[in-house]
């Protein structure tokens, strides 16, 4: 078993063995492989990219080709027990919407995303005037995936007004990395967080 | 044609006839009291059987599926690119079956077969076929050759649609199944394009009801026809545009109605070409087969509970500019595999091809198929999944 990146060994400590998964924008198919093999997890990987899909493939997950954005009108409510998004968050058309729906199709979400509050990046907008770029944002400003980049406070205020609970939150730098210090001023010294999150 | 036989084809082939004895009753209710099937098989078996690959054909196909019958034949086998040593469906790791399905015109017991009950020529009194009768056969087919169990059965268009009813007919007799360009059911779009085709063979005045061997004629212009329809529907717009475009075979209109477009002389030659090759009798019978497969109808229109059933693991692509399976019939497919909590990949490959992209190959097409296949291999233990 290859070494979990440090964020996947975060997420899979909240799910539970021989549970069902949903993964979207699973990547290489690396976490459902990971679950599949040590905790006897079933599911589907979606992802759009090729190369990713293709390596699904070769790591024996199952893998659907489908777009975020078009929704998930396809799977039933509550036919997951964990539905998961690692970095695709801010690249979503609907942030909030999609939440809605990984909370119908699952009894819990576990959403990683960039926190847009992270001291560097607001020194770097307050400094250099310009939109932050990044080692974890390496894109302009027109050009970028990312288009919907929040703060940990604002993606905690968003799942108030919506009435999602969060059950835990996992805060860590750039190297996915956690360390005490981070715990001091979270929001401002975090760059990525783990939410686990579910309906009230 | 080929001075030397590539290396990684699977070489001289020579088809196979299997007589059965033991009626077969049709989903018509008729009975074949006996028939043979026509098949070629690639690679070898090995001591425990596990390695066999089934290969269902689609509308015109049949089962010479690789390799070459002689050194005198101009093209291959219809799925070469994806059959041979090293290849998607690598004949080094598995032992692939092909078969000419019944009702077909190339060997197995079809309307061109002598009806042994009047020992004359069938003709259109040859029994239509449905899906689940060819599967019945292809069964049949696997326990002569000793296959109680396929590590995979494969086939794309109408040949994915044998695979799908496979998966449900016989659940315990598949490890996995691979359903490329396919759908659950025709669309009454698909329908109406069957039945123009079968009108245009039927309105030729050599078609005699279907007895034309009797007339010692053949219907190829209508033959010809439903081909030009059915080839239309294989081909997408940016194809042909990319293929013809406005191309004129001449440099100028010469204000007749003799071909004068490009694309107007390939149809002419595509049409030809199959009207001396094809019965048209099997034409009509396949296109039925289409039109009637829908297995869902005995679930009460549902289709997860009709998969339910599936014991198999099942990969499904699908290709962005065919228009005659589109890709959401096959996302039909998935999404109802996924309601049924089964095991699933699928895969929407770019491609201007329309729905002849199956045949074709198409790099991503071909990464996503070989990855699968070698998974194939690995899950049913064979060594060296990938050569």
């Amino acid at each position: 078993m290859t070494a979990l990146r440090a964020d996947l060994a975060i997420i899979q400590k909240w799910v539970k063995p021989g549970s069902q998964v949903l993964d979207l924008g699973c990547g290489e198919g690396q976490l459902l492989k990971y679950l599949q093999e040590e905790k006897q997890v079933r599911g589907y990987g979606l992802e759009i990219n090729p190369e990713k899909l293709t390596a699904c493939i070769r790591n024996g997950v199952n893998v659907i080709e489908q777009n975020l954005d078009n929704g998930l009108g396809n799977f039933a409510d509550n036919s997951s027990d964990t539905v998961i998004m690692t970095q695709a968050l801010q690249a979503v058309k609907r942030p909030d919407e999609l939440l809605d729906e990984m909370l119908r199709i699952g009894k819990e979400a576990i959403v990683t995303f960039p926190n847009f509050g992270y001291w560097k990046t607001r020194f770097y907008l307050l400094l250099k005037g310009r939109m932050p770029m990044s080692d974890t944002l390496p894109y302009n400003w027109y050009d970028t995936p990312n288009i919907h980049m929040c703060t940990f406070r604002d993606f905690e205020i968003l799942c108030r007004e919506k009435g999602i609970r969060i059950l835990n939150r996992t805060v860590m730098d750039d190297q996915h990395q956690q360390h005490w210090s981070i715990g001091l001023w979270p929001g401002m010294l975090g760059e990525i967080a783990v939410y686990h999150i579910t309906r009230r | 044609m080929p001075d030397v036989i590539p290396e990684n084809s699977v070489g001289l082939v020579t088809p196979k006839t299997h007589h059965f004895d033991e009626p077969l009753t049709l989903r018509s209710g008729r009975v074949l009291k006996e028939y043979d099937l026509v098949y070629e098989t690639y690679g070898e078996l090995n001591a425990d059987r596990s390695n066999a690959i089934l290969i269902c054909h689609a509308l015109s196909g049949d089962h010479h599926a690789a390799g070459y019958h002689s050194m005198d034949e101009k093209k291959p086998g219809w799925w070469d690119t994806c059959i041979g040593p090293g290849k998607v469906i690598d004949t080094n790791v598995f032992y692939v079956v092909a078969l000419n399905n019944l009702g077909g015109c190339s060997g197995s017991t079809g309307p061109t077969s002598i009806n042994p009950e009047t020992g004359k020529v069938y003709g259109p009194e040859f029994p239509i076929c449905a899906v689940r009768d060819w599967v019945n056969s292809q069964a049949r087919l696997a326990d002569v050759l000793g296959i109680d169990v396929w590590a995979a059965v494969v086939g794309g268009s109408l040949g994915g649609m044998q695979v799908l009813r496979w998966s449900i007919q016989f659940p315990e007799r598949l490890k996995h199944a691979v359903v490329i360009a396919s759908a659950p059911k025709l669309s009454a779009q698909n329908i109406a394009f069957n039945e123009v085709a079968r009108q245009a063979i039927a309105k030729d005045p050599d078609f005699h009801d279907g007895w034309y061997h009797e007339h010692n004629t053949l219907p190829k212009a209508g033959l010809m026809q439903a081909r030009m329809l059915g080839h239309l529907t294989y081909l997408s717009d940016d194809a042909m545009k990319q293929k013809f475009g406005r191309e004129l075979r001449a440099e100028e209109f010469n204000f007749s109605f003799a071909p004068e477009f490009q694309v107007e002389s390939y149809l002419h030659y595509q049409g030809e070409k199959f009207s001396t090759r094809f019965d048209a009798n099997t034409y009509m019978l396949m296109t039925k087969a289409l039109d009637y497969f829908d297995p869902a109808a005995a679930y009460g229109d549902d289709l997860v509970a009709c998969l339910s059933n599936a014991q198999c693991r099942f990969l499904v692509v699908s290709f962005t500019t065919d228009w005659r399976f589109a890709p959401e019939r096959s996302e039909e497919i998935v999404n109802a595999l996924v309601h049924a909590d089964k095991d699933v990949s699928y895969a929407c490959i770019e491609s201007t091809s329309g729905h002849d992209a199956f045949l074709l190959p198409i790099p991503r097409y071909l990464d996503v198929f070989k990855a699968y296949m070698d998974g194939v291999a690995d899950r049913c233990g064979l060594s060296g999944g990938q050569s």
